[in-house]
């Protein structure tokens, strides 16, 4: 954590209030995000309790398996999560501009442009806390394997098409959170952080009802002790007044309240088993639905707090102005979707468990690529964020004292002219080294020259983004008593070497993978307790 | 002394238990892993570990009862000597370890311990957290890691006792659900690092009496003691917080309090202090940036102006973003 | 009768192992690690001579472009007549200026214009972008180690057969993002390039170089317990082989008395009193630069099996290690002060592959209030520990055996992945405990 930042915290804790650590929003938000809150049972991986999703902040769609453990519960569970986000999802899948992208032509080799379809905006999802990812990614994961009746007439417990089809969704929305700078799928603690620092630590930070105190608290309330009473404040029942934002549940509430109410309905569905005549069944139908009733108000009682609390967390993120590059990083989102739509309709086969040697060299590449981009973009668009560079020596930022011609030594005379920087920044540049700022949203890159004045000056030659004549043209140059910011870092990144395809895996990493459709998960009864 | 007792008492009430969810599936998978003799577990051991031995066509399992912890420790020590020689397979189940710490014995419960047929011993591990497509959660993974590694050592003391003395395997076998079945997999995990970690730690480690010389006379934990003199109590005992500690210790929120009253900038993280020096608090920090207190020529010092300086340029002519947010927060 | 270590004959036996399974083996692979100062340039300048001679078209990758130029130019003192290939890349100043003296080495940015020559050389990430070429017969991956798997896999298919060699106590690659989904996987992207080769030809032959020749006989045993636990070396000298002596006697202060500890044991530690500082800490830069001042003060004189007498220790025979470029810059800054110039001063990564008589190592882990794993990792105290060929004096606050026990590991763990030996927390007592040994008190 940079000093900047580690000042904002104590700040924070002075003052009883978070602090900014960021002057506008890093991540771009869409006009109808879908918010979901999963509940997810104790012990069990994969075995979701409940939900609250939608795109209303008061309408939320309230999903409940009220046991947990049975299997049929849990895929209509699953089927009904579908029927809410996939129709989402297909709103956003027809709507395209066109636009181009350069691929490589199978017969010349060459790279050529092709008119392509990119949609117009992308589906945004978003969860309480990072563990809410993922729980996502869990979810994607148990769902895109199912095998349906068509695929798989045999197939005990066969699955709708529409859950697999969500699992291979989320699975893509889970791996493209791994992206830095991504907006799919947002996790509101992670992105809140990113914006203020709190009186109390990162670790703490994840509980979304003690952040969002720090952030935004009650009138009259220091963030302190209102975090506090987030954190920790139980009712007469010894339930958490807050609870946590899931998808883990507290203990408490499992022992004294969910166990009890899943035990009555066990109760109540055996006895509607048992029932002898019709008119037995209608009243032991009646104490059944009353039973689920009572544990989708528990599962409600739980997730609402948490709904509320994301689209609070919403408001506050939307009062800020979107950063300047947040809109570019958006554009790739839109790429990153638009792809696995095309993937789905192409009927390719759904990602399969771990990735092949070239599949995760290249995600690798991809996010490395990605989290240089961040850190370039998110600098450029916000002072603060490039106070903490300037503080690292990693970029400087001062007046113009001195502009003078000087010429390159190629045969053709182009211009190199030394630029002086009075600068109260330290930055520890190699010799040569390149620097950049900004012109006109375009990188410029300058050589290092040298010190002067024990560090206070700093000496460049402009080399580029002059245009073509022997004078640099209008407006390419700072003049003496601009205000200029260069960095040490590129603001753009270049794209890296291209792999070779899967089917040419060289030896050293085990050749080219198998044939690979993978096979369903085993589904045995013992899987239900 | 049961430190989630004593919390609650100190007021600050710790937010561990368990669901008995968890706590039920648990046992469940336990028991199914154990079932019919251990014929499953052995299973994993033999093809995990030790595919050269024979398979395991109905191991023995020896009962472990005695009375009180020394007899049960002597009882598995006994049992541990027997299987050794019998070149089969033996399933210690829940066997009873005592570890020498600082002087005093520390009962140790391992889910199991395998005899193979070569009369090399090894710690089975039993966890309820899934591996999904054969990896698992890398910190309860190494949690379950430090946990075996202890284990490994209370068992090489014992075998220091066998004559000739049994190989202790350092590879443990961690025997969890898989993917979203309840049916067992495992996965062997070499636990050296954590054994020599935990050996060196056992060496240095402060003996318990000297913690206990060091309290003042009469110093007593009892959670029915009132409040202000259970406090002192628990702060003659020297600790230091970490927001860490909230995952691992049922008296983190007490410790907590603790260092938010004392101002100390480590209860906002551990890493914080990093690039501040000497200065420790949170008030001494402040004053230090804006330049109330501090030596100039202290590094840390200037770093703080600096970032100070640089901070409100940058917010210069910004508000503090603050939303005029309607949603209720949580009460 | 005890048979006598020859470390002439340990090394010699090796290296003909090497190159006879490198030239006449039937595997696509050999590994050869190589432990610090143990001949492995020396190695693959002979392996490319040898490869050239017997008519087999070479490519050879390093990792940086410095250490091509550094290939290059040995391969040509060698073998002025070899016709060698510098591939690089189209920045600005792309390569070593001295290349362009050598009138059998041919540059070019196109893998293409460099084809038929008997050895081509570039960088990893240069030798990406080659597409479309005949493969190469063979290949020398050098500092294998510190390659990352995604790198091999991307120049893998431009060779048959490969030679891979490396340190692999050195500093691990590392990626800048989150690979921890990929971790357990024999072709893990992060992993060393190494690790994923023997992942999946776990029968290619594995050597090792047995004998460090810049190592003196007092720091071979230590650097090789504690850093290559399971692969032990030793070194090419015996104790009395090498001598450090200073012509101008101690002054008494601490400086000159850590000094003569570490002229006298080969080891020094300075030990100033415990304190929390930032990174920079001024009283422990300071010292540094004061060590490094007496040291060419004093008249330094270092014999060895170099040379008949005893050559000066002169400022291009110093080196101060750090862990980070901030506390470079310090202690650059603490010695211009002191008229210092030559010395090089630099972070554990940029010292990797360099050797000097005398180092002066900033401890990573001085006045810190935590021991993070960056800390904590062996490569990096492996590297600071390691490039001396008489003495290294380490400057430290007391108190950080105090901080390791306050920081015991508590690493996660992947499943899958293979234990990397030694652990760091382990090695950074170990080398303390011996360092005490030699510890001189000071207070400023």
């Amino acid at each position: 954590m940079s000093l900047i930042s580690t000042l904002a915290r104590l700040e924070a804790v002075e003052t009883g209030r978070a602090q900014p650590v960021a002057t506008v929003r890093h991540r771009h938000l869409t006009g109808r995000p879908l918010v979901c809150v999963p509940l997810t049972t104790a012990g069990e991986a994969g075995a979701p309790l409940g939900a609250l999703v939608g795109t209303d902040r008061d309408a939320p769609r309230l999903l409940v398996v009220p046991q947990p453990r049975d299997r049929d519960l849990r895929f209509a569970f699953l089927a009904e999560l579908a029927d809410v986000v996939l129709p989402y999802i297909d709103s956003y899948a027809a709507d395209v501009e066109a636009a181009e992208r350069s691929e490589t032509d199978p017969e010349t080799g060459k790279r050529v442009k092709v008119e392509v379809e990119l949609c117009a905006d992308a589906p945004q999802l978003i969860v309480p806390s990072r563990a809410g990812i993922d729980f996502v990614r869990l979810l994607g994961r148990s769902m895109r394997f199912r095998r349906t009746a068509e695929q798989d007439p045999e197939a005990p417990h066969p699955a709708p098409p529409r859950v697999p089809l969500l699992g291979r969704w989320l699975t893509h929305y889970g791996e493209r959170a791994r992206v830095p700078g991504s907006a799919l799928l947002l996790a509101l603690t992670d992105v809140l952080s990113r914006h203020w620092a709190t009186g109390q630590s990162s670790l703490e930070d994840q509980h979304l009802g003690a952040l969002l105190a720090w952030i935004d608290p009650p009138e009259g309330e220091s963030g302190a002790g209102a975090a506090l009473r987030a954190e920790l404040l139980r009712d007469g029942r010894g339930q958490l007044v807050c609870p946590p934002a899931g998808p883990a549940t507290d203990p408490a509430f499992d022992n004294k309240l969910l166990a009890p109410a899943i035990e009555r309905y066990d109760r109540a569905r055996t006895a509607l088993a048992a029932a002898e005549d019709g008119v037995e069944a209608d009243d032991r139908l009646g104490e059944l639905t009353a039973a689920e009733q009572h544990i989708r108000e528990l599962v409600a009682s739980r997730t609402r707090p948490t709904w509320d609390a994301v689209w609070q967390g919403l408001d506050l993120l939307r009062a800020l102005p979107e950063g300047g590059h947040a809109a570019d990083r958006w554009t790739r989102d839109r790429w990153s979707f638009t792809g696995h739509r095309d993937r789905v309709l192409a009927g390719e086969p759904p990602q399969p468990r771990r990735d092949d040697a070239v599949t995760a060299a290249n995600k690798l590449a991809t996010r490395e690529r990605e989290q240089a981009r961040l850190e370039a973009q998110e600098a450029l668009d916000d002072p603060l964020v490039m106070a903490g560079r300037r503080l690292a020596g990693e970029a400087f930022a001062g007046e113009v004292t001195d502009v003078v011609m000087a010429y390159g030594e190629g045969r053709r005379p182009v211009p190199r002219p030394l630029v002086t920087v009075r600068t109260d920044d330290r930055p520890q540049p190699a010799e040569r080294a390149r620097v950049y700022r900004s012109l006109g949203g375009r990188p410029q890159a300058a050589e290092f020259v040298g010190h002067e004045d024990d560090g206070a000056l700093v000496v460049l030659r402009i080399v580029d983004k002059m245009g073509r004549g022997k004078e640099p043209e209008p407006g390419s140059l700072p003049e003496k008593g601009d205000r200029v910011c260069f960095t040490l870092f590129e603001h753009e990144q270049r794209g890296g070497a291209k792999l070779p395809d899967p089917e040419e895996t060289p030896w050293t990493h085990g050749g080219p993978p198998g044939d690979g459709s993978p096979p369903p998960d085993a589904v045995t009864e013992e899987d239900v307790l | 002394m049961n430190k989630a007792t004593l919390a609650s008492a100190l007021g600050s009430p710790s937010a561990f238990g368990q669901s008995q969810f968890a706590f039920m599936r648990g046992n469940a998978f336990e028991a199914r892993v154990k079932a019919d003799g251990g014929a499953e577990l052995l299973r994993l051991v033999h093809e995990r570990l030790d595919p050269e031995a024979p398979p395991p066509k109905g191991g023995a399992v020896p009962d472990l009862g005695a009375s009180g912890p020394e007899g049960r420790t002597a009882r598995t020590a006994l049992a541990l000597r027997e299987a050794t020689g019998t070149g089969g397979w033996t399933l210690l189940d829940h066997p009873l370890l005592a570890l020498d710490v600082a002087g005093s014995p520390a009962f140790l419960e391992p889910d199991a311990v395998v005899v193979h047929p070569d009369g090399s011993w090894t710690v089975v591990e039993i966890k309820s957290f899934p591996m999904l497509d054969g990896s698992a959660d890398a910190a309860k993974v190494g949690a379950a890691a430090r946990q075996s590694a202890v284990y490994v050592l209370a068992l090489e003391q014992v075998a220091a006792h066998v004559d000739p003395a049994p190989r202790v395997r350092h590879t443990v076998l961690l025997v969890c659900p898989k993917d979203f079945s309840n049916l067992p997999t495992a996965s062997a995990v070499d636990v050296r690092k954590q054994r020599s970690v935990t050996r060196r730690q056992l060496e240095r480690l402060t003996r318990i009496e000297e913690i206990a010389d060091s309290l003042p006379e009469g110093t007593c934990f009892a959670p029915d003691l009132p409040p202000d003199r259970l406090t002192a109590a628990v702060e003659s005992v020297p600790a230091t917080y970490a927001p860490e500690c909230l995952s691992a210790c049922e008296l983190a929120f007490h410790c907590r309090d603790r260092a938010r009253a004392q101002d100390a900038v480590t209860s906002l993280g551990r890493s914080l202090r990093a690039e501040l020096g000497g200065l420790t608090t949170v008030g001494s920090v402040l004053a230090a940036a804006r330049g109330e207190s501090g030596d100039p020529d202290d590094p840390a010092v200037a770093a703080l102006r600096r970032a100070a300086a640089l901070r409100s340029e940058a917010l210069g002519g910004v508000a503090a973003p603050r939303a005029a947010a309607e949603a209720v927060p949580c009460p | 009768m005890t048979a006598v270590f020859d470390p002439g004959a340990e090394a010699a036996r090796a290296t003909d192992a090497i190159l006879r399974d490198t030239l006449r083996g039937t595997h696509r692979g050999v590994v050869v690690d190589s432990p610090p100062g143990a001949g492995k340039s020396t190695l693959v300048v002979r392996a490319a001579l040898e490869l050239a001679a017997a008519g087999r078209p070479l490519m050879v990758i390093a990792q940086t472009n410095a250490q091509v130029d550094d290939l290059v130019l040995r391969l040509a003192e060698k073998n002025p007549d070899l016709p060698v290939g510098r591939l690089h890349s189209s920045d600005a100043d792309p390569y070593d200026k001295a290349l362009d003296d050598l009138p059998n080495v041919r540059k070019s940015a196109k893998a293409g214009e460099l084809a038929g020559l008997d050895v081509v050389i570039s960088t990893a990430a240069k030798w990406a972008h080659v597409k479309g070429v005949e493969p190469w017969g063979h290949a020398i991956v050098d500092e294998a180690y510190q390659m990352r798997s995604d790198a091999l896999l991307a120049v893998a298919n431009l060779f048959e057969r490969a030679l891979f060699v490396g340190d692999p106590g050195q500093l691990d690659p590392f990626a800048i993002v989150g690979s921890e989904q990929w971790a357990g996987l024999s072709y893990d992207p992060s992993a060393s390039a190494v690790t994923t080769l023997l992942a999946h030809n776990p029968e290619l032959p594995q050597h090792r170089l047995p004998v460090s020749w810049r190592l003196p006989a007092s720091a071979a045993p230590l650097v090789s317990d504690a850093f290559y636990p399971f692969t032990p070396f030793r070194s090419g000298t015996g104790h009395g082989d090498r001598r450090l002596a200073f012509a101008v006697p101690s002054d008494g202060s601490g400086p000159d008395r850590v000094i003569d500890e570490a002229a006298e044991s080969g080891w020094g530690l300075l030990e100033l009193p415990a304190r929390h500082t930032p990174r920079t800490d001024p009283e422990v830069v300071r010292a540094l630069a004061l060590v490094v001042r007496r040291l060419l003060d004093r008249g330094g004189a270092a014999t060895s099996e170099r040379s008949d007498g005893p050559v000066p220790l002169t400022a291009d025979r110093i080196a101060v290690g750090t862990a980070h470029r901030d506390q470079a810059a310090a202690v650059r800054a603490a010695l211009a002060e002191l008229g210092v110039q030559e010395v090089t001063v630099d972070t554990a990564n940029r010292l990797q592959g360099r050797e000097f008589d005398v180092t002066v190592v900033l401890h990573p882990l001085s006045g810190r209030p935590d021991a993070t794993a960056f800390h904590l990792e062996t490569g990096r105290l492996c590297v600071l520990a390691s490039r001396h060929r008489h003495a290294c004096i380490v400057v430290c606050r007391s108190g950080v055996a105090d901080l390791l026990d306050d920081h015991p590991s508590t690493e996660p763990v992947q499943l899958g992945v293979m234990v990397k030996f030694p652990d760091g927390w382990e090695a950074n007592h170990a080398v303390l405990s011996h360092l005490s040994e030699h510890r001189v008190r000071w207070e400023p």
